[in-house]
């Protein structure tokens, strides 16, 4: 099994660092300072911010839907959740361009625009936040709110005092999650997004691109990047979940 | 009031974001027709893509459920050092865009990468052809089973297992009479999601295939080759195949799933 | 089968479940081993067992070395306190499991289960699954399963702890029962000192990974090696500066020299006994056990001073 580990992911990851790392830092920092590199990674970052956010909120909001409300469809609605785990990225991409790209029935296009990345990321990053906080407020203890209802706090103030702090490890957590995907994908994005360098170039585009017209260079710098954020995110992703069960241990 | 509100924000933005879009492919699909639309996905190498990425699938599922049920067992069952960093890489394919992870096969086994001076020259073809993107597939879907069976298995326990010592079972008949039957919903549930990362794979693909058409397109890359052509038709037609078989994964997943209520 | 322990230790991490334990069980014995939480009985168990290895000592089954041999080698049987059920087979899949192991024939096996259920008393539940039993049946299972390939040794982990009351009581009885029948060398963990003194012929006390003493039941309770087993085996109370038991002590109305004063601060009318709540001179409170009819001659109420004293007292010069 270790060896199974070391051949598919180890030496992969070696490659790729020592290839980076190969004509020593400097190079290194010339390639990934390159404006067209910085371009795609601030992009990509900002947007894996924005739909962190949104996904934040609305995540939330539908998790809270899923478990304290009920209404006919609700369990379709929580099968159709899944549906971006299920679905080829470029066919999620493909569907977005056909509702809101050149041919929109709406009259929205916003092909080609960073408005288009933001949204093919929220459709892939979409099940993240719902599903890890799903199963917290399943297991919150309605007693408790009850008894601050009893107190006299207004449900506002329950929500913020009481509910908040408990699902935040689990809304993080899905943060965590769709903002590693949201700085790597490609497959959602590509064809909306038309991969304009310094307009609509993501992060992945841009390795991607940079293999094809043979600037290995290039390419290893800021996917080294990426790599170092992925490893990051994974760090904080797995803090959260021990920072989470911290309850369960000091009990 | 507020709840009605709630509800109403959740429905608008699956719709607008998920469904509405879904909706408007299989919609668009037939808009010229069922003709052209059988012509794309009959066309041949559109049926070699087809073939090729179930050809794919068929060897990473299958390499991955061992791997993941064995890793599982190693993470769960023995306290060796190091054990949270096999759970970290076991879970970074999840964290990593999948074009990094083209460019990491491209690196070790491409003309000037680490083997593929030896590679060429004992003729074995990695790089833009079938046995990279096999390796990228695997890469990329590795982590779906073993996190799926890990936390079954912490949550079962070893008694069953140490009952099944004294009752003299070697450790390969308690593994197969006792261990994988408790854990197996947990394994096919995390088969499903093995599938259907392969069906879908296209980042680390479209990396390492080269793109060539009928030798090493995949469906996912057929999709984006048929729309930069300008068949939208045919970009569809395979698109609706994929999404009709993603809507049975979608089932299978919501059968499976384990626990969790709504 | 007997079993002999030769200077066990074992510890985990920087706790030392078990210290230099030594301990020979003859076979055909019903033992108990007794104590508090954290005592090492369960560890010992399981290190006979072969499901935990010491760090040093040796276990001997029936006068050969079994300490590196595995425990499907050791022919024991091991039931555990949460059952460990296998979930997903039938009970009879469960029974048989150890005999299917062994390879033994369909016929032999059917037979053996069938004997086995009508042992334990769940004939007729074969097709069950144990999620569809009692806490009571499924360890009833266990058990049967445990028994099925003919152990030498039959080897319990509190077996009864995650029952209720009365189902506690049938098992005790019916395991006593069991063992009159097979005479299997049989050693079972318990924290519950009424459980030990009830089933077992010989009792083992533990405590911080120490054996105190091995006695059977009268004995523990008449004859305690020390204050710990006083202390665990049945009621104690320190009167004068010793350990004694309630109904040791008697209440007279008038003082003598070996009298001390208490206050009666309770009585307590239990059916047929009376307990009085006392508090000594020295502040500590305790209880005597009395007749009905005692405590209506002594008239005892809340408030009233009496004395107490050693009944055999008069007897030491």
């Amino acid at each position: 099994m270790t060896t199974f580990l070391s051949v598919v992911v180890l030496l992969p990851i070696a490659a790729l660092v020592w290839s980076s790392g190969k004509h020593g830092w400097h190079a290194f920092w010339t390639v990934v300072s390159e404006p067209e590199a910085v371009a795609a990674l601030k992009l990509s970052l900002g947007a894996a911010v924005i739909i962190s956010v949104i996904n934040a909120v609305v995540g939330t909001i539908t998790a809270w839907v899923l478990v304290r409300d009920d209404f006919v469809g609700k369990s379709l609605m929580n099968a159709v959740i899944d549906l971006p785990f299920a679905l080829p990225t470029i066919v999620g991409g493909l569907t977005l361009l056909t509702l809101y790209g050149p041919q929109s029935p709406i009259g929205v296009n916003i092909a080609f625009t960073r408005t288009a990345i933001i949204l093919a990321l929220l459709f892939e990053t979409l099940p993240f936040v719902v599903r890890t906080v799903q199963p917290v407020l399943l297991e919150l203890d309605l007693e408790a709110e009850e008894a601050a209802r009893s107190l006299g706090a207004r449900e506002a103030r329950i929500f913020r005092s009481i509910i908040l702090p408990n699902i935040l490890p689990g809304i993080l957590s899905g943060v965590a999650l769709a903002f590693a995907r949201a700085i790597g994908e490609i497959g959602a994005i590509v064809l909306i997004s038309g991969n304009l360098p310094f307009k609509t170039e993501v992060a992945a585009v841009f390795v991607f691109n940079h293999i094809q017209s043979g600037d290995e260079n290039g390419a290893a710098a800021v996917a080294v990047v990426m790599l170092v954020f992925a490893f990051l995110l994974l760090l904080t992703i797995g803090g959260l979940r021990y920072l989470a069960t911290r309850h369960e241990r000091d009990a | 009031m507020r709840r009605y509100g709630l509800r109403g924000i959740a429905v608008f933005y699956l719709l607008a974001v998920l469904l509405g879009p879904l909706a408007m492919v299989f919609y668009r699909a037939f808009d010229n027709g069922l003709h052209p639309l059988w012509a794309s996905l009959t066309d041949t190498n559109t049926i070699h893509a087809f073939n090729l990425t179930l050809e794919i699938t068929a060897i990473a599922v299958p390499i991955n459920t061992v791997f993941g049920v064995v890793c599982a067992l190693a993470i769960v069952r023995q306290r060796f050092p190091g054990a949270g960093i096999v759970n970290a890489l076991v879970d970074l394919p999840l964290a990593l865009s999948p074009v990094v992870v083209g460019l990491m096969l491209f690196l070790l086994y491409g003309r000037t990468g680490w083997f593929g001076g030896w590679l060429s020259h004992h003729g074995i073809q990695v790089l833009f052809a079938t046995p990279a993107m096999v390796i990228a597939t695997i890469f990329v879907s590795l982590p779906f089973v073993a996190r799926e069976v890990v936390p079954t298995l912490r949550e079962l326990g070893d008694e069953q297992e140490q009952a099944a010592h004294t009752l003299g079972a070697s450790g390969w008949q308690t593994f197969w009479r006792i261990t994988l039957p408790s854990i197996r919903w947990a394994v096919i549930y995390g088969v499903v999601l093995t599938t259907a990362r392969c069906l879908g794979e296209y980042g680390a693909v479209a990396v390492v295939s080269g793109h060539i058409e009928g030798r090493t397109e995949t469906a996912t890359l057929r999709v984006q080759d048929y729309y930069e052509n300008f068949n939208t038709t045919g970009a569809y037609g395979i698109a609706i195949v994929l999404a009709a078989i993603s809507v049975l994964v979608l089932l299978a997943m919501t059968l499976l799933k384990p626990k969790e209520a709504v | 089968m007997s079993i002999e322990v030769r200077n066990v230790s074992k510890r985990f991490g920087s706790f030392q479940a078990l210290d230099d334990v030594s301990l020979d069980v003859g076979g055909g014995s019903l033992t108990a081993l007794l104590g508090p939480s954290g005592s090492g009985k369960s560890t010992l168990l399981r290190i006979i067992a072969g499901l935990e290895q010491p760090d040093t000592g040796s276990i001997h089954l029936a006068g050969e070395d079994a300490t590196g041999v595995a425990p499907q080698q050791r022919g024991v049987g091991f039931v555990f306190q949460h059952y460990a059920a296998f979930k997903h087979m039938t009970v009879r899949d469960n029974v048989a499991f150890g005999l299917k192991i062994r390879k033994r024939p369909k016929d032999e096996i059917r037979a053996r289960v069938d004997e086995l259920l009508s042992l334990v008393q769940l004939t007729g539940f074969g097709h069950r699954y144990p999620s569809q039993l009692s806490g009571g049946q499924r360890q009833r299972m266990a058990l049967a399963r445990a028994l099925a390939p003919e152990p030498h040794v039959l080897l319990l982990d509190e077996p009864f702890g995650a029952l209720d009351a009365r189902v506690r009581a049938e098992l005790r009885v019916w395991l006593r029962r069991l063992h009159e029948e097979t005479h299997t060398t049989t050693v079972f963990v318990t924290h519950d000192q009424e459980e030990a003194m009830e089933v077992a012929d010989s009792v083992v006390v533990m405590n911080e990974g120490h054996i105190e003493q091995v006695a059977g039941p009268r004995e523990l309770y008449d004859a305690p090696a020390n204050d710990f087993v006083m202390r665990f085996v049945g009621e104690a109370i320190t009167f004068d500066g010793e350990l004694v038991r309630p109904h040791d002590l008697e209440l007279v109305l008038d003082a003598d020299e070996w009298t001390r004063e208490a206050l009666v601060a309770r009585v307590v009318h239990l059916g047929f006994d009376v307990r009085a709540e006392l508090v000594g001179d020295d502040g500590a409170p305790f209880t005597v056990q009395l007749t009905r009819d005692e405590a209506e001659r002594l008239e005892l109420v809340p408030g009233e001073i009496v004395f107490v004293r050693q009944k055999r007292a008069r007897q030491l010069a």
